[in-house]
C-alpha cells in the first residue's frame, strides 16, 4: 500500500519526531510512505476563521499535492477530518474542485484509524511501559469516531496500563486559534483536563493530535508538574526501552 | 442596543476571577450531563427520535406563516386574543396596555426568556404594575436587584445555598435558613400572597399547537399553574418559532425535552393550556392574550442560520460546553448563554454587536452531539465567524495576519524558510529549558501556561536529509 503522509503544520515545527514515528509505525504495517515535499497546511485555521477564500485556496493545494495517492494518513483527527469532511463544504461552489474533494475524502485517515482499521497492523514496533491515561481530542472522536483505534495499539504493548481519566472526551481548551483568542477561559479549560489526567497518576498522558498536547504540555508545566509525559500516540507506540 | 456582549472578554476574566462564582459552577457541572446521560438511555432510538424532531421542527419553519395563521383561527376560535410583537418593545406596550385595560396591579410571572428579551419587568414597574417572578430561580434573581438569568432553564444555578440563604434572610427579615426545603417553603410561604393577589399571569410557552390554538408549558414547580390559572388575565409571550402542527408533534418533542435539558424522562408539570374559562370551568383566565415576537427571528428564516430556529430552549448545549462550564452565563452578556446563545445574540441583535460570541468556542461539537433537534451549533458559529470576515469586523491584525500566514502556506519554499526559522528561534527561546513561560508572539497562550519548546529542527529538513544520506 502507498500511503502519502499528511506530516501537518505543527508537527513539522514542534515535534519532527512524530512524523517519523508515523513512518515508521506504517511502514511496520508493511505500507510504502511518500512525504509529498511541498505540502504545508490544511488550511483550517482559515477556515475556522471564516476566511474561506484562504481556506478554498490551501485546500485545491493540498488536492492538487495529494490526490494521486493511494491513501493518505495524517498523525491528526483535527487535520484528517477538516480535508475528509470540510473541503467538499468549502469547496461547494465549484463543482469540479468539489468532485475532486469528495474523490479524496475516503482514503484519508487519521493514523490510528488508518493502522486499525486499513493496514491492520499486527505487531507496533516499540516496546513502552508504564501507565498511561489517553485524551480523546473532539474532532477525532465526534467526527471521525476515534475512540477504540489508539486504545486497540495500545493494548499491543504488554508493558503498558491504561488508566481512563474522568472526561476523557471533554474538550482540553486547546480550539486551535480560540487558544490565542481566549488565553485565560483556554487556559482554565486545560487546567481541568490537566487535574483529570493527574488524578489518574499516570505516567504519561497521551493523545493523537499536537495541538492538544501542546496545550495539556503547556498547562501541566505551569502547573508545576514536570514529570508527567506528554507524547502522541505514535511516539508511544515506537518508543524502545 | 445597549448590550453586555460586546464586553464578552471582560466579562470573562471577571467570571475567572470569581472564586465564588468558580466553585459553584465546578459545583453544577456534571449534574446535568450525568442526568441527561441516563434519560435518553430510556428511548429506544434516540437518534431517530431526534431525526424526526429535526424533521417536524423543520417543516414548520419552511411554511412558519401558514402554521401561525392556522394557531391564531384556532386559538380566536376559542377566545383567546393574538397579538403580534415586532420587537421587545412591542411586547412591552402590549402588556402594559392590557394590563391597563384590566386594572392590572400586580402580575405574576412565570418563567419567560422573552420577557427578558424585552426587559419587561422594568416596563410594568414604569407603568405602575408590579412584577412578581415565581419561579424559584427567577425569584431568587429578582429579589437580588434584578439580576439576569445565566442559564435558560436553571437562572439561577451560579448561585450556591448560602448566597440564597443570605438573599432570602435580608429580604424577607426572617430568620436565616440553612436547608432547601425550608428555603423553599418560605419562598412559598411569600409566593402564595402573589398568585392570591395577582390580576395578570405572565408566561413564557415552550410550544405553540397550531390545531388547537393552545400553548404548552413545560415546568418543574407547579408556579406555571398558578400563574395560568388563577389570575384573570394571562398573558402568553413566545417566539414565532414556537409553533408546531398536532398534539402529536409535542408527544414527539416532549420524548426530548425534558431528557436533554434535566434529565428527567417527565417534568414535573406538562399544561397545554386552550382558551378562556368556559362555563363549565372550575378555573382558568377569562381573558386569554397570546403575543408572538419576532425580534429578529423572521431575519433567520430563509437565511443559511435557520437550523437554529429549531431550538427548543433545552440548554444541553450550554450543561456541556466547556467554555460555559468555565465562565457561566453571564459574560455571554445578553439573554442567551452558551453555544445556542453565541449564534442566537448576534444573529437577533446584530452581528457587529456580539464580534467575540462566535470564537467564544472550541468548536468541540460535544454541543452539536447532545441537541435534541441536532442543530449542527459549531458550523453555525463558523459560518458567523465567515460573516464577519465578509464585512470586515475582525481587528486589522488578524485579518493581516491570516492574509500573510495563508499566503505563505501557499508557498511552500517560503513556508518551509518560516518554519525552520521559528523553529530555532523558538528553540533559542527556550534556552535548554522543555517549555517557554513568556512568549511574546503569543502572549495570550502564556498568559495561562507555558508553551513547550520545539525540537529546533523541522520534520521536512530532518527528512530531507535523511533522505540524501
Amino acid at each position: 500500500m502507498r500511503v502519502a503522509l499528511f506530516v501537518t503544520c505543527l508537527v513539522d515545527l514542534m515535534r519532527p519526531r512524530i512524523g517519523f514515528a508515523a513512518i515508521e509505525l506504517l511502514e511496520a504495517a508493511g505500507c510504502e510512505v511518500v512525504v509529498p515535499p511541498a505540502q504545508t497546511c490544511c488550511g483550517q485555521p482559515a477556515w475556522n476563521s471564516g476566511d474561506r477564500e484562504a481556506a478554498a485556496k490551501l485546500a485545491k493545494k493540498v488536492i492538487a499535492e495529494f490526490e494521486g495517492y493511494e491513501w493518505v494518513v495524517a498523525p491528526s483527527g483535527s487535520c484528517a477530518d477538516h480535508i475528509r469532511t470540510e473541503y467538499p463544504v468549502i469547496l461547494a461552489d465549484e463543482p469540479a474542485w468539489r468532485e475532486r474533494a469528495v474523490a479524496l475524502a475516503s482514503r484519508v485517515h487519521e493514523l490510528t484509524d488508518f493502522l486499525v482499521n486499513v493496514a491492520q497492523l499486527a505487531e507496533v514496533p516499540g516496546n513502552f511501559a508504564g501507565s498511561v491515561t489517553y485524551h480523546d481530542s473532539c474532532t477525532g472522536l465526534r467526527s471521525l469516531g476515534i475512540k477504540d483505534q489508539p486504545r486497540a495499539l495500545l493494548a499491543k504493548l504488554p508493558g503498558v496500563e491504561l488508566r481512563e481519566m474522568a472526561g476523557a472526551e471533554e474538550c482540553c481548551g486547546f480550539g486551535g486559534t480560540f487558544a490565542v483568542k481566549f488565553g485565560e477561559i483556554s487556559a482554565a479549560i486545560a487546567e481541568r483536563k490537566c487535574a483529570n489526567a493527574c488524578a489518574t497518576h499516570a505516567a504519561a498522558i497521551v493523545g493523537g493530535d499536537l495541538g492538544c498536547l501542546l496545550n495539556i504540555e503547556g498547562k501541566l508545566r505551569r502547573m508545576g508538574d514536570a514529570q508527567t509525559e506528554v507524547l502522541h500516540i505514535a511516539e508511544v507506540l515506537t518508543r524502545k526501552r | 442596543m445597549e448590550t453586555g456582549s460586546r464586553r464578552f472578554k471582560a466579562n470573562a476574566a471577571a467570571a475567572l476571577a470569581n472564586p465564588v462564582l468558580q466553585g459553584n459552577l465546578r459545583m453544577a457541572k456534571g449534574k446535568f450531563i450525568d442526568k441527561r446521560a441516563i434519560a435518553i438511555k430510556e428511548i429506544d432510538d434516540f437518534e431517530a427520535t431526534r431525526e424526526a424532531a429535526k424533521n417536524l421542527r423543520n417543516a414548520v419553519l419552511e411554511n412558519l406563516d401558514l402554521w401561525l395563521e392556522k394557531f391564531e383561527e384556532a386559538a380566536t376560535a376559542r377566545g383567546a386574543t393574538v397579538l403580534w410583537a415586532k420587537d421587545g418593545a412591542e411586547i412591552c406596550r402590549h402588556v402594559v396596555e392590557i394590563g391597563k385595560k384590566h386594572g392590572v396591579k400586580k402580575a405574576v410571572k412565570s418563567k419567560s426568556m422573552l420577557s427578558e428579551e424585552a426587559g419587561l419587568n422594568h416596563a410594568l414597574a414604569a407603568a405602575g404594575i408590579q412584577p412578581v417572578e415565581t419561579d424559584l430561580g427567577e425569584y431568587i434573581l429578582q429579589i437580588n436587584d434584578n439580576e439576569r438569568p445565566s442559564h435558560i432553564i436553571a437562572p439561577a444555578v451560579h448561585k450556591c445555598l448560602d448566597e440564597v440563604a443570605d438573599l432570602f434572610h435580608a429580604t424577607h427579615r426572617t430568620p436565616r435558613k440553612t436547608g432547601i426545603p425550608a428555603l423553599t417553603r418560605e419562598a412559598r410561604e411569600v409566593l402564595r400572597e402573589h398568585f392570591l393577589t395577582a390580576e395578570m399571569g405572565i408566561s413564557g410557552g415552550n410550544f405553540l399547537i397550531a390545531e388547537t390554538g393552545s400553548v404548552a408549558l413545560v415546568t418543574n414547580e407547579g408556579n406555571g399553574r398558578m400563574v395560568t390559572t388563577l389570575p384573570r388575565v394571562h398573558v402568553v409571550i413566545t417566539g414565532i418559532e414556537k409553533v408546531i402542527p398536532t398534539l402529536e408533534d409535542l408527544a414527539t418533542l416532549m420524548r426530548l425535552l425534558p431528557r436533554s435539558a434535566t434529565g428527567q424522562s417527565i417534568s414535573n408539570y406538562v399544561s397545554v393550556l386552550t382558551g378562556t374559562k368556559g362555563p363549565d370551568d372550575h378555573d382558568g383566565p377569562e381573558h386569554l392574550y397570546f403575543i408572538l415576537v419576532d425580534n429578529g427571528r423572521a431575519d433567520v428564516i430563509g437565511s443559511e442560520f435557520q437550523d437554529m430556529l429549531r431550538c427548543i430552549r433545552c440548554g444541553a448545549c450550554m450543561n456541556h460546553c466547556p467554555v460555559y462550564q468555565t465562565i457561566g452565563g453571564h459574560a455571554y452578556g445578553w439573554v442567551y448563554p452558551g453555544p445556542m446563545g453565541a449564534v442566537l445574540t448576534p444573529l437577533y441583535l446584530g452581528i457587529e454587536n456580539a464580534i467575540d460570541l462566535p470564537h467564544a468556542a472550541t468548536l468541540c461539537n460535544q454541543c452539536g452531539v447532545v441537541c435534541p433537534v441536532n442543530i449542527p451549533l459549531p458550523d453555525l458559529l463558523r459560518k458567523l465567524r465567515e460573516k464577519q470576515v465578509e464585512r470586515k469586523l475582525r481587528p486589522w491584525s488578524e485579518r493581516i495576519g491570516l492574509k500573510a500566514w495563508a499566503w505563505a502556506a501557499s508557498h511552500p519554499g517560503l513556508y518551509a524558510f518560516g518554519a525552520r526559522l521559528a523553529a530555532r528561534y523558538l528553540k533559542w527561546l527556550a534556552g535548554g529549558e522543555a517549555s517557554i513561560p513568556v512568549l511574546g508572539a503569543a502572549p495570550e497562550w502564556t498568559a495561562g501556561r507555558d508553551f513547550p519548546a520545539p525540537e529546533g529542527r523541522t520534520f521536512r529538513e530532518l527528512y530531507a536529509q535523511r533522505k540524501k544520506s
